[in-house]
């Protein structure tokens, strides 16, 4: 009899599977943890023992909290203000190129993060610098002069962001279409028929049916800037209280043989985004609620 | 009343062409065909939802064919309903009065009179996905009908419908569109449906559409 066979032994196979992956994650949290805590006091009186207060005193390490917080959500709403209008675009319309246009829009996913910040490198560090005139923008025919005169990206704060938006952002692009591909485009029809414009049913039929996605491609864009390194350290740099960020702050600690310090705030990373990622998903389910009354 | 005249209309590889046929005023037309075989198609290109290769639609005597959807005063009910996810019964009703600007007391009145002619009053604060399936239809239907169109478009609007609400459905739909004098074009692949509610049957027959 066919429907007499159980089925446990593939259900046995597939969670092991599964729960060797979330142990591996789970014991390399739980290797961090011991040895940071294990390691390192809450406080010590010998000046030159690491405790949490003194590497949460210094002020390299307070500057980088702020750095990462504030250029991480600068680049969740960038990435979110240009995915949800691109995700749109590929998911309602069809253009020649489109298929380019896709696979172009992957580059960044795709490429080594060390290979993102050498291109960022090579496209910024020709902009025409505070003293350059026209002859010599001329002269200088890698830059696009798009960019306002005078103001320094590389090796700045605006670097840090650019280089995570330009990594983020391609995330969230993916997230918005798959997003907007599950819409029906019937909705939007409909609200047309009853006098909306294109831009209109967009607005209040489409942006709040995709809320959801929206908030994950958000989440997905703030967490993975907040996880980038490669292109910040070769487009930005590692400068400490200018352009350090919690993740040039742990290669830091560990080139300078630092590793309480290090295991200390990566922690403190795997602690924000663990934070950022059940409150976004609280908030989602909270929402989910209200599906069914207003 | 409704008019097409020699109209062709083009959906990705597949055309239907040359289509004539006329609703007159307050008259309940049901279009029949085969799946495929274009029925939703004619009604998109009516609605304004789908460009127009080639002909003219008439919307109460009136050259409709290059007007954008909503200024064509027609009321769209598509198949599934496609109701708001996110928006109350109360929403979808007032979603239409609110686009076209009516004031405040004029939407909230109108809200109100539809949801008790619909039977969806003890609704009003629900969203779509506490709604079963008749209930939709008829959420669907108050949202097309809020405006006051003179002309309605349902595509297959009880498809999806057990057999109790769809004769209920049925009842709605006569006494709604017969007291309000509303031309509707209905689709469906039901004969059984068409002979229930119509004044006039279509049938496509070979890429054309012949009066049964």
């Amino acid at each position: 009899m066919i429907g007499a066979r159980s089925d446990k032994p593939f259900l046995a196979a597939i969670g092991a599977l599964a729960a060797m992956y979330l142990l591996l994650i789970v014991m390399m949290l739980v290797a961090d943890a011991i040895y940071g805590f294990g390691v390192v006091p809450f406080r010590s009186d010998n000046p030159d023992q690491v405790s949490l207060v003194s590497i949460f005193s210094q002020k390299e390490v307070i500057n980088s909290i702020k750095l990462t917080l504030y250029s991480c959500t600068i680049s969740a709403l960038l990435s979110i203000f240009v995915a949800v209008p691109t995700g749109y675009l590929l998911s309602r319309y069809n253009f020649p190129g489109k298929l380019l246009v896709d696979a172009i829009l992957d580059i960044p996913i795709v490429l080594p993060p060390l290979v993102v910040g050498l291109s960022l490198l090579l496209l910024f560090n020709h902009l025409p610098t505070k003293d350059a005139n026209f002859e010599d923008m001329l002269n200088d025919f890698k830059v696009p002069f798009l960019f306002p005169k005078g103001i320094e990206v590389t090796h700045n704060v605006l670097g840090v962001i650019l280089a995570q938006f330009s990594v983020a952002c391609a995330f969230s692009v993916r997230t918005m279409r798959n997003t907007f591909d599950q819409i029906s485009p019937r909705t939007e029809q409909v609200a047309q028929t009853l006098g909306c414009s294109r831009a209109r049913a967009f607005f209040s039929v489409v942006v709040p049916e995709s809320w959801r996605g929206i908030s994950t491609a958000g989440t997905l864009a703030w967490t993975r800037s907040m996880g980038e390194f490669g292109p910040i350290l070769v487009f930005a740099g590692t400068i400490p209280n200018k352009t350090e960020v919690l993740s040039s702050t742990v290669y830091l600690e560990i080139t300078t043989g630092s590793l309480e310090t290090a295991v200390i705030v990566s922690l403190m990373m795997v602690t924000i985004a663990i934070v950022v990622l059940v409150a976004v998903r609280m908030w989602d389910r909270r929402n989910e609620g209200g599906l069914y009354h207003g | 009343m409704v008019k097409v005249e020699n109209l062709t209309v083009r959906a990705g590889n597949f055309e239907i062409s040359d289509v004539n046929f006329e609703i007159p005023d307050g008259k309940y037309g049901v279009l029949m065909g085969k799946t495929g075989c274009g029925k939703t198609t004619i009604l998109e290109a009516i609605c304004g939802l789908k460009n127009v290769v080639g002909g003219k639609i008439f919307v109460s005597e009136i050259n409709v064919t290059a007007l954008p959807a909503g200024a064509r005063g027609i009321g769209f009910v598509p198949q599934d309903g496609s109701l708001f996810t996110t928006k109350t019964v109360r929403k979808h009703l007032a979603f239409g009065p609110r686009v076209h600007g009516w004031k405040r007391e004029k939407v909230a009145g109108r809200v109100k009179d539809l949801a008790e002619d619909l039977g969806i009053a003890h609704l009003l604060d629900r969203k779509p996905h506490g709604l079963s399936g008749g209930e939709r239809q008829r959420v669907s239907l108050g949202r097309a009908l809020a405006v006051k169109p003179g002309v309605l478009c349902l595509d297959e609007p009880l498809s999806a419908l057990d057999e109790d609400t769809h004769a209920e459905m049925v009842d709605l739909l006569k006494r709604l569109t017969a007291e309000n004098d509303i031309t509707v074009l209905h689709i469906t692949h039901s004969r059984r449906e068409a002979e229930q509610v119509a004044d006039l049957q279509f049938r496509i027959e070979d890429g054309k559409v012949v009066q049964m």
